[in-house]
């Protein structure tokens, strides 16, 4: 069986921080880390690998993520917590790629490896859109279950999956190939491997460009995202209010004549 | 400061500390108050490969010619969140070395692989009346046909009950004295080998401490280690080789405190100020760091020496590595509780449990006052030996 794991390299810090003047994320300086979430989706991966082992039926588990050259580490990093292969999309026709055209763009990487079974996080912690795994699943035409919390069976062609959803859990079967994105409580990641580390140093980062996975120039980065940001800003601190004290009929006669002057009594 | 360690032990060190940090430090309370056998941290720790740090290639380790400092640097990382659940790791260390000093192919092959993949091992030497004094073992293993029979009980043997594979140390032939004491392989679950009680202890509560209780034990001959008579001379290579890694774990548990020290010195406020502000306390913290530093290089050095030249003869200067750092590892979690003060007494903060757990290293594998006999008597006979 052929497993893919869809991962993104996102910023170590929860302190965004956004430039004034050109309202793109501040990526100078910051370390970057594999997203959490995504760290879920691999352990899940791997040990769907080692299941399917034990069952007797071989499984590969490919990482795959878009992003520029640097973000061969992350991939690197996944082979350490257990990936076989890593494939990594960078091109600069992505650049500037919505989750619409980020999720075309790594369906058709994923088309050319054509996993039975394709993993994803439930969201990125950067962009929290949470939009990719399913418009993966629609690009490339598998089918779907998202915040996945339990794989309960799995075999050849059919998978069975626990859902988290908002009053509790859905259990859904899906035939494969599909697409599951998953939650934290699926599993509890591991740490790195000695020899994951070894096979970490010694391993071939494939490369594609656009041109590689056939991806049409107006269906990826800016010219292909049907969502365009007009301003990212971070909110202003609230400030705090104002605060009275005094004997309490005073103050009743206060915030009386108060709600009177903003008419709304 | 670098010590200058190969890209493999480097990955080996890093290894370690995402396990220590990410599995071991946030339980380490719990298995303290519960005295529980940390099972999944093992398991975790079996998963990253660790347990294949002092085993050689062949026998589907990782050891790359260096299997005590990998030893070290390994026990070193754990034992900085948790003195007793790198005990695990480290007695598994200790429950090996018998194998690679003495055991014939037959046996490496059979043994080697299982611990590298994460069985785990315990050393079974001492006994109610044999602590210091080793060659008093009364155990006895008496051939009888294509079997040794033993009898007779080990005392707080670590790692007991927990682990599958024993390297147990027996009289096979009483009048011969030290000459006369065998090492044999011995597994869980043989017919005649039972646990006693385990043992509540004051610091290392993760690791299990227990009786071995052999009666009528029928052990394949095949199981002994090396030739009949050697076993003492086993045990005491074994030291050699193993000394240096309770260093190593005292080493990281002074590590381990001196680091909580300096974090709770930067945050404590006394007199308008940190109290790391005060040169007082700098002073105590710089003492603390010049000597935990002297023990680091003190133990790698030894840990070198032992992989790259093979001494005959270790002896000395595994007794120092051993020595040193557990009185470096005493002394420094001492301080440390001194630093956090009064909140450093309660159990609600981490701190005191360091001072419990560095004071075994003190005094297992051999006591302090026995390593420093072994280094004094090592200094006259050189000193005999040359005419001075």
């Amino acid at each position: 069986m052929k497993i893919a794991v869809c991962i993104k390299q996102v910023p170590q810090t929860t302190e965004v921080k956004i430039d004034p003047e050109t309202h793109t994320l501040v990526r100078e300086g910051v370390e970057s880390q594999i997203n959490p979430f995504d760290l879920y989706a691999l352990e899940e991966a791997v040990r769907v690998k080692e299941r399917l082992a034990e069952q007797g039926e071989e499984a590969a588990v490919t990482v795959i993520t878009m992003g520029p050259p640097q973000a061969e580490a992350a991939l690197r990093e996944a082979i350490s917590l257990g990936a076989d292969n890593a494939v990594l999309l960078s091109d600069r026709a992505f650049a500037g790629s919505d989750t619409w055209a980020t999720s075309y763009a790594l369906a058709r990487g994923l088309a050319k490896i054509a996993p039975d079974l394709v993993f994803c996080g439930m969201q990125a912690i950067d962009g929290d859109t949470g939009q990719v795994g399913p418009g993966i699943a629609v690009h490339i035409d598998y089918a779907q279950a998202a915040y996945v919390a339990c794989i309960e069976e799995i075999s050849k062609k059919k998978i069975t999956v626990k859902r988290l959803i908002e009053n509790g859990y859905e259990r859904v079967s899906l035939q494969l190939p599909a697409v599951l994105t998953v939650v934290k409580e699926i599993n509890e990641p591991r740490t790195p491997s000695l020899r994951g580390k070894m096979n970490a140093k010694k391993a071939e980062i494939t490369v594609w460009k656009a041109s590689d996975i056939d991806a049409p120039e107006d269906k990826i980065g800016l010219l292909g995202s049907p969502t365009q940001v007009i301003k990212i800003f971070s909110p202003p601190h609230r400030e705090g209010g104002e605060k009275w004290t005094g004997e309490s009929h005073e103050l009743a006669d206060k915030l009386a004549n108060l709600l009177k002057e903003m008419e709304v009594v | 400061m670098d010590y200058f360690f190969t890209e493999e032990q480097q990955f080996m060190r890093d290894v370690a500390r995402d396990i220590a940090e990410k599995k071991i430090r946030p339980v380490a309370a719990h298995y303290d108050e519960t005295g529980e056998f940390p099972w999944p941290e093992v398991k975790a720790m079996a998963e990253a490969d660790l347990f294949r740090v002092f085993i050689d290639e062949k026998y589907d380790g990782m050891a790359g010619g260096s299997p005590i400092m990998n030893m070290c640097i390994v026990t070193e990382e754990l034992s900085k969140a948790c003195g007793g659940i790198s005990l695990a790791f480290a007695a598994t260390g200790l429950g090996t070395m018998p194998i690679l000093v003495s055991a014939n192919e037959e046996q490496k092959q059979k043994y080697l692989p299982q611990i590298a993949s994460g069985t785990i091992a315990a050393f079974a030497l001492t006994e109610a009346n044999a602590g210091s004094d080793a060659s008093g073992i009364q155990t006895r293993a008496v051939e009888d046909g294509d079997y040794f029979i033993m009898n007779g009980t080990k005392q707080w043997i670590t790692n007991g009950g927990e682990a599958d594979i024993y390297t147990v140390f027996a009289v096979t032939d009483p009048d011969r004295g030290a000459r006369g004491v065998s090492a044999f392989i011995v597994e869980k679950g043989t017919p005649g080998f039972t646990f006693g009680k385990k043992e509540d202890k004051m610091g290392i509560r993760a690791s299990a401490t227990r009786e071995l209780v052999f009666q009528d034990c029928k052990i394949p001959k095949e199981n002994m280690l090396g030739k009949r008579g050697t076993g003492f001379f086993t045990a005491m290579k074994t030291f050699d080789m193993s000394r240096p890694g309770v260093g190593s774990q005292a080493l990281g548990i002074a590590q381990g405190a001196l680091d909580l020290a300096i974090a709770y010195s930067r945050q404590r406020r006394q007199f308008g100020a940190p109290i790391s502000s005060f040169q007082g306390l700098r002073f105590m913290l710089a003492d603390m760091a010049m000597k935990v530093e002297a023990a680091r290089a003190l133990i790698y050095s030894v840990a070198r020496w032992i992989d790259q030249a093979s001494p005959k003869k270790a002896t000395a200067y595994s007794a120092m590595s051993k020595c040193f750092a557990s009185d470096v590892a005493m002394e420094v979690t001492t301080n440390a509780v001194q630093i956090f003060g009064g909140y450093g007494y309660m159990k609600e903060y981490p701190i005191e449990k360091y001072m419990r757990d560095a004071k075994i290293t003190q005094i297992y594998e051999g006591t302090n006052q026995i390593q420093r006999d072994e280094i004094g008597r090592g200094l006259v006979a050189a000193a005999a030996q040359s005419g001075c």
